[in-house]
């Protein structure tokens, strides 16, 4: 393979994708080269655009729906299904046959996501997709494009750089790996998201960034996007004379997002129509859904705007007569928008949980609560002590402290773009420091809303290469399996399991640690299945840490993973005792791997296991 | 390195004197008389209408010295329709009887007409205006200026150069980036029916 043109950063988006790149050779130092592809894709049968965003959505035309020639693309005339715009146009009118939100169903470890399950709600008649699928589609019309535009430079030569939330778990991590394999990408490597927004603002700041932050600062990146909200804190340390940063916490995987606000406002008024005996049909539901995104916008820049008119378009070609006029007030956008998803709550509130009922529904696990904030008072409140041990923050720690306490704030995703919605976050958390006598925490500026995440995934990509700053911390989870403990049975009582410590917090890319203490019997044949176990709060459990009890806050239950000893060469049934290994990849992900103790072979475990086998016969 | 991967189709030979939107009804009424009337449509399928014009000055050079293919302006025309159409409702707006609505009504859809036609704008053409001088502001045009670009009106005697007050700034289109389409594809729906199963 020849020396790499270019750093390509891909943003893997719920809502949209976007790819950037930054010229290695043209730029020096801090100062970068670096533009947004613009990728060709079908926005009406036949019709080819290029937009600077692809939308993440992916259609499974009926055969008789399009002619001949209406799908191909620059590159393609083969291809039988579209994603992109057209595919979410055409999608809103017939949602059996799209797929939507598949990233979010490939960190969904209730679902087997190597299974063809999307469109959930699919008749038997469409050929369904996996989740893994609609990435590795989404993922290939972007190299396609870039080939296309880019003949003399092949995607495959260049370095490329795939952007993840930073809450996904080592399954979803390895998933999003496989559909990039699949969509033909060679060496790449995964960053998280909130990370790549704060590399694009040192990116944009062309070297003042070192005189916007000083040691001591912790900066919170809020990055709430079209479905999810991210958020990731990063320490400030000075180390001989140069700053680092640290990414010291992250939070938890959230399915909540800009389009679950306009939803909101766009069911408010339509209960309103309907009032008034107007009924709304999808197509006109999602109309209405855009122009309160647009009303939406004015209301919250300019609070003396005291009504926004909106027109529903009439389906059928009578415009005039046919649409509907109604009107977005104030008062609707401060009650749906600013309480309810961005509440002025205290730094003690915590989101609110509903159990699940006993049927669970086969749909995402959408966040209950919607209020961001209150998402971010929980993640600020378990994370009070992720600095206590950092270099140069021991003495800064106030231990009376009841949440860590940002010092600086970078906003990310599409929903920022109201500054509303941002100074509503800041000056709430600003009033949880004030509480506590701490200084208020300043927004760093000059984010490109958008974009931000794949430009800084480019120019992540050129810095690893050896020009300028990295953001170090490694894993942000310790992660464990069950054991189960050789209590005495007593009857009707579960036997309780303890968690043992396989992977430490904070294993940093390209290391591995052996578990010494335990080694564990696999059966040859029969698949073995352990209870796994993440959390984001105990950086001080050492790899062969034994856990006999724990807050439930402290410890989440993750997806089961299983060995598999394939019989090959031995007898089934036989036993071979293994240790546990862990490596963080140069990749980004987490193996864990059962090494033989009197021998040399080994095999890897698996974090993605059928849904269907989890329970043991 | 280009900062955009994307080549139009077709650059636009310089504009001649009608402003964009001028030019936008003349096109549209050459349209429905073109379908109407067989004499016209061969008349102006003979017209060369690029024949003789420079590129505009202000456009990038092509990032790829290919061939530009002969561009076929009924299809650009169609095109264009079909995406006010698509995204402004302009047919659909313009083929109504407005008589016997309301203002509010009619004003109500000319939002969404209102708003489309910008956003076909905005994103199929980059248009600049000629005079970059604020309007009302008093201008001198030296010998050789640009008459296609530049109408002088009202007491128009002498010789350059000219003195006189900018009235209207002018539009000019420095780039047009229609989508491709396949070959296949029929410019000439330029609304699909629709049918609700």
């Amino acid at each position: 393979m020849s020396e790499p043109l270019y750093s390509i950063g891909i943003d893997l988006g719920t809502t949209h994708c976007a790819l950037a790149y930054v010229d290695i050779a043209a730029s020096d130092g801090e100062q970068t080269l670096c533009a947004v592809l613009d990728i060709p894709q079908l926005t009406d049968p036949g019709t080819v655009e290029p937009s600077a965003l692809l939308p993440s959505f992916l259609y499974l035309p009926h055969a008789e729906e399009l002619t001949e020639g209406d799908l191909d693309l620059p590159w393609s005339r083969a291809q039988d299904y579209a994603v992109g715009e057209f595919a979410r146009a055409r999608g809103a009118l017939t949602p059996i046959r799209l797929v939507s939100s598949a990233k979010s169903w490939l960190c969904h470890a209730g679902v087997d996501r190597r299974a063809a399950i999307l469109p959930n709600d699919a008749p038997p008649e469409v050929a369904r997709v996996s989740p893994l699928d609609a990435s590795t589609r989404y993922l290939e019309h972007l190299r396609q494009a870039w080939d296309d535009a880019h003949p003399q430079a092949p995607f495959a030569e260049q370095d490329i750089t795939v952007t993840i939330p930073a809450s996904f778990d080592p399954a979803a991590r390895e998933l999003t790996l496989d559909a990039a394999r699949a969509a033909g990408y060679g060496a790449l490597t995964l960053l998280e998201e909130p990370q790549a927004a704060l590399y694009h603002w040192i990116q944009a700041s062309a070297g003042r960034w070192r005189k916007d932050v000083q040691p001591g600062d912790i900066i919170l990146v809020i990055d709430v996007g079209g479905g999810t909200s991210d958020f990731s804190l990063i320490a400030v340390l000075e180390r001989e004379g140069n700053l680092e940063l640290h990414r010291v916490a992250v939070g938890d995987h959230i399915l909540l997002g800009g389009d679950n606000m306009d939803l909101a406002l766009a069911h408010g008024v339509a209960r309103k129509l309907a009032a008034d005996g107007k009924q709304l049909d999808p197509w006109q539901m999602r109309a209405l859904t855009y122009a309160c995104r647009v009303a939406k916008e004015n209301l919250l820049t300019d609070a003396a705007l005291e009504v926004q008119p909106m027109v529903v378009p009439s389906r059928g070609s009578k415009l005039v007569g046919g649409s509907l006029r109604t009107e977005l007030t104030q008062a609707e956008v401060r009650t749906t928008i600013l309480e309810g998803f961005f509440p002025e709550v205290g730094a003690s509130a915590r989101p609110a949980t509903r159990t699940r009922g006993g049927l669970t529904q086969l749909g995402l696990p959408y966040a209950q609560d919607a209020g961001v904030t209150r998402h971010l008072a929980a993640l600020l409140g378990r994370q009070v002590g992720a600095t206590s041990e950092l270099e140069g923050f021991a003495g800064r720690v106030d231990t009376d402290a009841s949440f860590l306490h940002p010092t600086a704030v970078l906003f990310n995703g599409g929903v920022f773009k109201s500054e509303v919605l941002a100074q509503r976050t800041l000056a709430t958390l600003n009033h949880w420091l004030g509480a506590e006598g701490a200084n208020p925490a300043r927004m760093l500026a000059g984010a490109d809303l958008d974009l931000a995440v794949a430009r800084g995934a480019a120019y992540y990509g050129y810095v690893r290469r050896g020009q300028g700053v990295r953001i170090r911390g490694g894993t942000a989870r310790a992660y464990y399996v069950a054991i189960e403990s050789s209590m005495p049975a007593v009857p009707g009582i579960e036997p309780p399991v303890q968690a043992l410590c396989v992977a430490p917090f904070g294993m940093e890319e390209g290391t591995e640690a052996d578990l010494q203490m335990q080694e564990f019997g696999l059966v040859v044949g029969t698949p073995v299945h352990l209870r796994f176990f993440g959390s984001s709060v105990r950086r001080q459990d050492q790899i062969g840490t034994l856990l006999d009890f724990w807050q439930a806050d402290e410890v989440q239950e993750l997806g089961e993973i299983h060995a598999n000893l394939p019989a090959e060469g031995r007898q089934p049934g036989d036993v071979v005792q293994v240790r546990l290994r862990a490596t963080a990849t140069e990749t980004g992900t987490l193996e864990l791997t059962a090494m033989a103790i009197d021998s040399d072979e080994h095999w890897k475990v698996e974090f993605d296991v059928r849904s269907q086998d989890s329970h043991r016969e | 390195m280009p900062l955009s991967t994307h080549t139009p189709e077709f650059r636009p030979p310089k504009p001649p004197a009608p402003s964009f939107f001028s030019r936008l009804a003349i096109a549209l009424r050459a349209f429905f008389r073109i379908l109407a009337d067989a004499d016209y449509a061969a008349r102006v399928d003979g017209l060369r209408l690029g024949a003789g014009l420079e590129p505009p000055p202000a456009a990038p050079p092509a990032t790829a010295p290919t061939p530009v293919p002969a561009v076929n302006y009924n299809d650009a025309a169609l095109q264009l329709l079909a995406l006010l159409q698509r995204d402004a409702r302009l047919i659909d707006f313009t083929q109504e009887d407005v008589t016997r609505y309301s203002d509010a009504d009619i004003g109500g859809a000319a939002r969404v007409v209102h708003e489309g036609c910008r956003k076909v704008l905005r994103e199929h053409f980059s248009i600049v205006p000629v005079r970059q001088e604020a309007e009302g502001s008093r201008i001198i045009l030296n010998d050789g200026f640009d008459a296609r670009a530049i109408r002088l009106t009202g007491n128009v005697v002498g010789k350059a150069p000219f003195q006189g007050s900018l009235s209207h700034r002018g539009w000019r289109a420095i780039e047009v980036r229609l989508p491709t389409f396949a070959e296949s594809h029929d410019v000439t729906v330029l609304a699909q029916a629709e049918v609700e199963l």
